[in-house]
C-alpha cells in the first residue's frame, strides 16, 4: 500500500518533500482530495495530503485580504467571509459532486492549485486573478515565498499565478493569501426565452457588451432546464437564457429594467425574473455542471470564444451530448452518455483552431484518462517551455508527475 | 548602482553585429549613427544612462524572432523598449548590448466588439486601444498616467496599474492573448480570446516580468462598456489619519469606488498652486473617491460615501454636478506630479506598497526622515489599494542631493516592506530597486524566481541588470542540494 502523508507544519512538509526529492520517490500531492479525478492518473510512491495544514491566519475585512494554510476547508472560508458580508468574487465551482465525490470537500489550496472559476469568472476573473502571495515547498526541497499581501505588487516574478493552476506539478503551496471582496446585498436573474440557441447565445453577448454589469451569463438547453430544481426553470419546457446581475436592490431593479429594453425586447425574447433565492439555487447548479447528467461517463468543458459557442455545439452534436453554456457562451459543457474510443477528442478537441480555446476531459474513467490526454496539449514549442518551467521548479519530478500531460 | 561588466568582446565587435543585424532587418530599422543612439540612453529614471550599441526597430514578430536568435547565438544583450517611460529603469540600455524597441509594432490588429476584445501590436499606446472602441462605448480599463504616451507590450512588462485598478484590475486581469518570443527565436502563443487555458499561467508570469523573459509581439485585452455614470466626492480631513480610517469605513461599508485616491497637504497644495482644482488648502488630507456604474447606484453610494465621510470627520465636502466638475476633481491629482515638479528642480518618485492600516504610521516616519534628510516629501496614495507615491523633492545641482534623495528612497521602501509592505506597487524594480530585492526576499526567494528566468532565457541575454540583485549562471541554479538519506523524518504523521 502506499504510504500517506499529511503534515501539520511547514517543517514537516518541507521534510516529505525532501525525502521525495532524495529517494526520487514521485508524490502525488492532495489538499483534501476533491478534484483527484481531474487529470492523468498520477502514478507515485506516496501520497501528500495538506488536509492537517489548515487555519486562517489572518482576516483583514477593511483591507479586502485574507491568509489561510492551504489544507483550510473552502467551507470554512466561505462561512467566516460570510459574516463580514464578503466573498471569493471568483465564486469557486464544487467539482466534487462532477468527479463522483461528496461536495463541500474541497480545500481552499485545491481552489488555487486548480484555479477553477465559476459563472461569475466574465465579470470578477479567476482564481489567479485574486491570489496575492504565496508560501510554498518547491521540488528542490526549498521553502519559499513569492508576492505579497497588497493588492499592487509588481516587485518580482507573479509567481502566485504561475502556482495557481499548475495542480500542484510545481510547488507544494503551504499558506495563500488572497483577495476578497464585498459580497453583493441583492441579486435576481432575467430569464429569457422564444429563441432559438442562436439567438439566445447572442442575446448574452449583447448583455456583456452592455453597461449592466451583469455577473453571470448562461444559456441552459432544454435538456438543462428540465435537470433544474428551481421551479421557473424546471416548468420553462424549452430553452432559457440566463442573465444575472447583483448588487443593492435600486441597482439590480434598475439594470434588470435596462436588460428588457436593450436585450429582450429588441430580440423579441420574453422575460420573467428571478428573485434573490431561486437566483442564488439556478447560479450554483450551474457553477457546479449539475445541469447535465451528473452520471453521464463523460464531462468535457471546452472554453472558446463567446462567438464560438454555436460552432463547439454543433461539432459535438454526432454525440449527442448533454449541454450548459456558460461565460456567455464562452465555456460549453458537453456530458456523453457513452463512451467513443477517443472520448470524442475527434468532434469536440479536434475542431478548436490552436488558439481557439481549451478542451478539458474533465470526468473520464480512469483508463481512459491515461490514453486520451484529459488536459488540453500544447503545441510542440509550448510543450517545451512548460517543461523547462517545471524542470525549474521540480527537476526531480517528483510533485505530481504527469497530472497536466504524460511529459510534466 | 552597478550594472554588470560590459564584455569586452561584444564592444570589439560592435561593427560586425551591427553588419550581422542589417542582414535581418530594413535599413530604416536599425539605428547605428551615435546621436540617434543617444536618443535611447535613458527612460523614465533619467539619472541613469548608457549608450546601447546598436537601437534595432523590427516591424514584424519574424524580425523580432531573428533578431533574437541572433543575438542568442552570438552573446549579443538585448533590452526591449516600449516608450520608455519607466521610472525605474526597466528600459535602461546596458552598453555591450543592443535596444530592441517595439516603435515600428504600432498596429491595432483586430477589434472585436462582440467579444469584448482588443488585439494589437505591443507599440500601440494604451489610450489608442481606448480610442479605437470608444465610439462604441468601450475601453480599456487599465490607465497609468503615462497612458497618451506608454504602450499597451510596455505595459504587460511592467503590469501597469492606474486610479481605476482597485475595481477593475491590473494589466495582468485585464490580459486575455499574448504572442511572445524567446530569446532563441521560438514563437509562443498563450490564450487568445477565450478565458482560462489548461497548463501553466504562463501569461501571468510574462505580465510584469520586466522584459527578462521573452519580447512580446501582440497583445489581446479585454474591453469593457464605459459605466453609465461617474461621479466623484471630494473629501477634506483635519489628518491624514481621519482620512485613512474613512477609507476603511467606505470600503468595510461594502464599497468598492472606481477610484481612490488620497494626497497629503504638501501634495494639495501643489495641486492647487499648479491647476487650481477647488482643493481645500488647509486640510491635512484630502481623498477623491469616484462612485460609477448604473446611474441609480452610483447616487445611492454618493450618498452613503458623503454620510461615511461626515462621520469620520470630514471638514470638506464637494460632490460633483457635472462631468466638467469631476474631471476638475481628478486635475489635481492627475497633474500632482508636474506640480510638485514646479515647485521643486527635481523630484523623485517612489512606489511603495503598504498594507492600509499602516498609512499613518507610515507618513509619520517618513517625516521624521524628511527632517533627518533635509528633504521635503509630497504623498499622493492610491488609497483603495494602498500603493503610496512619496514625491521627494531635491535639487540635482546640489552636490549630494541626489544621493541623499535616494537614500531617502531607499529607506521609505524598506519601510513599506518592514510594516507588510512591498518594495514596488506599478513602477517595476528594474535597476532602481534591484539592491533592494534582498530586503523583501530570501536568497532562496531569488533562486526561485532566476530559475524561472533560466527556463525562458537560459543565455540571459534580455534585460541583464535589472530586477536581480545578483546573476547566477543557470547551471548553477539547477544544481540541487539534498543527498539521498540524509533527512530522516521520525516524527512525521504516516496513515
Amino acid at each position: 500500500m502506499r504510504e500517506v502523508f499529511e503534515p501539520t507544519s511547514l517543517d514537516e512538509l518541507e521534510q516529505v518533500v525532501r525525502w521525495a526529492v532524495a529517494e526520487e520517490a514521485p508524490l502525488e500531492v492532495i489538499g483534501r482530495g476533491s478534484k483527484r479525478g481531474l487529470g492523468r492518473p498520477v502514478d507515485a510512491r506516496a501520497e501528500l495530503r495538506l488536509a492537517r495544514m489548515s487555519g486562517i491566519d489572518m482576516y483583514e475585512p477593511d483591507e479586502l485580504v485574507m491568509s489561510a494554510a492551504a489544507g483550510t476547508p473552502l467551507i470554512e472560508i466561505e462561512a467566516m467571509l460570510a459574516e463580514r458580508h464578503q466573498e471569493l468574487a471568483f465564486e469557486p465551482a464544487d467539482y466534487g459532486v462532477v468527479l463522483g465525490g461528496p461536495a463541500n470537500l474541497q480545500s481552499i489550496g485545491g481552489v488555487f492549485a486548480c484555479n477553477l472559476a465559476g459563472p461569475r469568472r466574465i465579470k470578477a476573473g479567476a482564481a489567479r486573478d485574486h491570489i496575492l502571495g504565496v508560501q510554498c515547498v518547491t521540488g528542490h526541497g526549498e521553502t519559499i515565498k513569492a508576492g505579497g499581501r497588497v493588492m499592487k505588487n509588481v516587485t518580482g516574478y507573479d509567481l502566485p499565478k504561475l502556482l495557481a493552476g499548475s495542480y500542484g506539478t510545481l510547488a507544494v503551496m503551504s499558506r495563500i493569501t488572497f483577495k476578497v471582496l464585498p459580497a453583493a446585498t441583492d441579486r435576481a436573474t432575467l430569464l429569457l426565452s422564444g429563441g432559438d440557441m442562436t439567438k439566445l447565445l447572442t442575446a448574452l453577448r449583447r448583455a456583456m457588451g452592455s453597461s449592466c454589469e451583469v455577473s453571470a451569463a448562461a444559456v441552459l438547453p432544454e435538456r438543462a432546464t428540465a435537470r433544474s430544481a428551481v421551479p421557473e426553470v424546471a416548468g420553462a419546457g424549452r430553452a432559457l437564457a440566463a442573465l444575472r446581475v447583483e448588487g443593492t436592490a435600486t441597482s439590480v431593479g434598475y439594470r434588470l429594467d435596462a436588460l428588457m429594453r436593450v436585450v429582450a425586447r429588441p430580440a423579441g425574447l420574453e422575460a420573467i425574473r428571478l428573485g434573490a433565492d431561486a437566483t442564488r439555487r439556478l447560479w450554483r447548479e450551474i457553477r457546479d455542471v449539475r445541469l447535465v447528467d451528473a452520471l453521464a461517463p463523460l464531462l468535457w468543458r471546452v472554453t472558446c470564444a463567446p462567438t464560438d459557442a454555436a460552432a463547439v455545439a454543433a461539432r459535438a452534436a454526432p454525440l449527442d451530448p448533454e449541454i450548459l453554456f456558460d461565460w456567455s457562451g464562452g465555456l460549453v459543457w458537453l456530458a456523453l452518455g457513452h463512451v467513443p474510443a477517443d472520448a470524442g477528442c475527434g468532434q469536440i478537441r479536434a475542431g478548436l483552431a490552436p488558439g481557439a480555446g481549451h478542451a478539458t476531459l474533465v470526468r473520464a474513467p480512469e483508463e481512459l484518462r491515461r490514453i486520451v490526454p484529459p488536459m488540453h496539449p500544447e503545441p510542440v514549442l509550448l510543450e517545451g517551455l512548460t517543461r523547462r518551467v517545471k524542470q525549474g521548479f521540480d527537476p526531480k519530478g517528483v510533485l505530481n508527475p504527469g497530472r497536466l500531460a504524460a511529459a510534466i | 548602482m552597478d550594472m554588470p561588466e560590459p564584455d569586452g568582446a561584444i564592444l570589439a565587435r560592435q561593427s560586425e553585429i551591427v553588419a550581422r543585424l542589417r542582414a535581418l532587418v530594413p535599413s530604416e530599422a536599425l539605428i547605428v549613427d551615435e546621436a540617434l543612439r543617444r536618443v535611447y540612453e535613458c527612460d523614465g529614471l533619467t539619472a541613469y544612462r548608457a549608450l546601447p550599441l546598436a537601437v534595432v526597430l523590427p516591424s514584424t514578430t519574424a524580425e523580432v524572432a531573428a533578431v533574437l536568435a541572433l543575438c542568442n547565438a552570438e552573446g549579443v544583450k538585448v533590452v526591449p523598449r516600449g516608450a520608455g517611460t519607466s521610472l525605474s529603469g526597466g528600459a535602461l540600455p546596458v552598453t555591450d548590448g543592443i535596444v530592441l524597441g517595439t516603435g515600428k509594432l504600432n498596429r491595432i490588429l483586430e477589434i472585436d466588439l462582440e467579444n469584448r476584445t482588443v488585439t494589437a501590436q505591443p507599440g500601440v499606446t494604451n489610450l489608442a486601444i481606448t480610442r479605437a472602441v470608444e465610439h462604441a462605448g468601450f475601453y480599456y480599463a487599465p490607465d497609468p498616467s503615462s497612458q497618451i504616451a506608454c504602450t499597451i507590450g510596455g505595459n504587460i512588462a511592467e503590469n501597469s496599474g492606474g486610479v481605476h485598478c482597485l475595481k477593475y484590475g491590473l494589466t495582468t486581469n485585464n490580459v486575455l492573448g499574448l504572442e511572445l518570443v524567446l530569446p532563441n527565436g521560438e514563437i509562443v502563443r498563450l490564450g487568445g480570446k477565450h478565458l482560462g487555458s489548461d497548463g501553466y499561467d504562463l501569461m501571468g508570469v510574462i505580465t510584469g516580468s520586466e522584459g527578462l523573459l521573452g519580447v512580446v509581439t501582440e497583445v489581446t485585452v479585454r474591453i469593457l462598456q464605459k459605466p453609465e455614470t461617474a461621479r466623484a466626492v471630494l473629501i477634506g480631513f483635519p489628518s491624514v489619519e481621519q482620512g485613512g480610517s474613512c477609507v476603511a469605513a467606505i470600503i468595510a461599508d461594502g464599497i468598492i469606488p472606481g477610484g481612490l485616491e488620497m494626497m497629503d497637504r504638501p501634495a494639495i497644495n501643489a495641486a492647487e498652486d499648479f491647476v487650481g482644482a477647488g482643493y481645500p488648502r488647509e486640510a491635512g488630507s484630502l481623498l477623491i473617491c469616484e462612485l460609477d456604474g448604473p446611474a441609480a447606484e452610483v447616487d445611492q453610494l454618493v450618498e452613503t460615501v458623503a454620510s461615511i465621510a461626515r462621520q469620520h470627520g470630514a471638514t470638506f465636502l464637494k460632490v460633483s454636478e457635472s462631468e466638467e466638475e469631476r474631471l476638475r476633481f481628478w486635475a489635481g491629482r492627475k497633474n500632482a506630479f508636474p506640480a510638485v515638479g514646479r515647485i521643486s528642480p527635481d523630484y523623485y518618485c517612489m512606489d511603495g506598497t503598504i498594507p492600509r492600516s499602516q498609512l499613518a504610521h507610515v507618513l509619520q516616519r517618513m517625516r521624521a526622515m524628511s527632517e533627518h534628510y533635509g528633504l521635503a516629501v509630497a504623498n499622493v496614495f492610491h488609497a483603495g489599494d494602498g500603493n503610496l507615491h512619496p514625491l521627494i523633492m531635491y535639487d540635482a545641482n546640489r552636490p549630494g542631493e541626489l544621493e541623499r534623495a535616494e537614500a531617502f528612497g531607499a529607506e521609505i521602501l524598506k519601510l513599506c516592506v518592514e510594516v507588510g509592505g512591498v518594495l514596488t506597487g506599478e513602477h517595476g524594480v528594474g535597476v532602481e530597486k534591484r539592491d533592494l530585492m534582498p530586503e523583501m526576499f530570501t536568497e532562496a526567494d531569488l533562486a526561485q524566481q532566476q530559475r524561472l528566468k533560466c527556463a525562458f532565457d537560459p543565455a540571459q541575454i534580455l534585460n541583464p541588470g535589472k530586477v536581480f540583485p545578483r546573476l547566477h549562471r543557470c547551471a548553477e541554479l539547477g544544481r540541487m542540494h539534498i543527498h539521498k538519506g540524509a533527512i530522516p523524518f521520525p516524527d512525521l504523521p504516516r496513515f
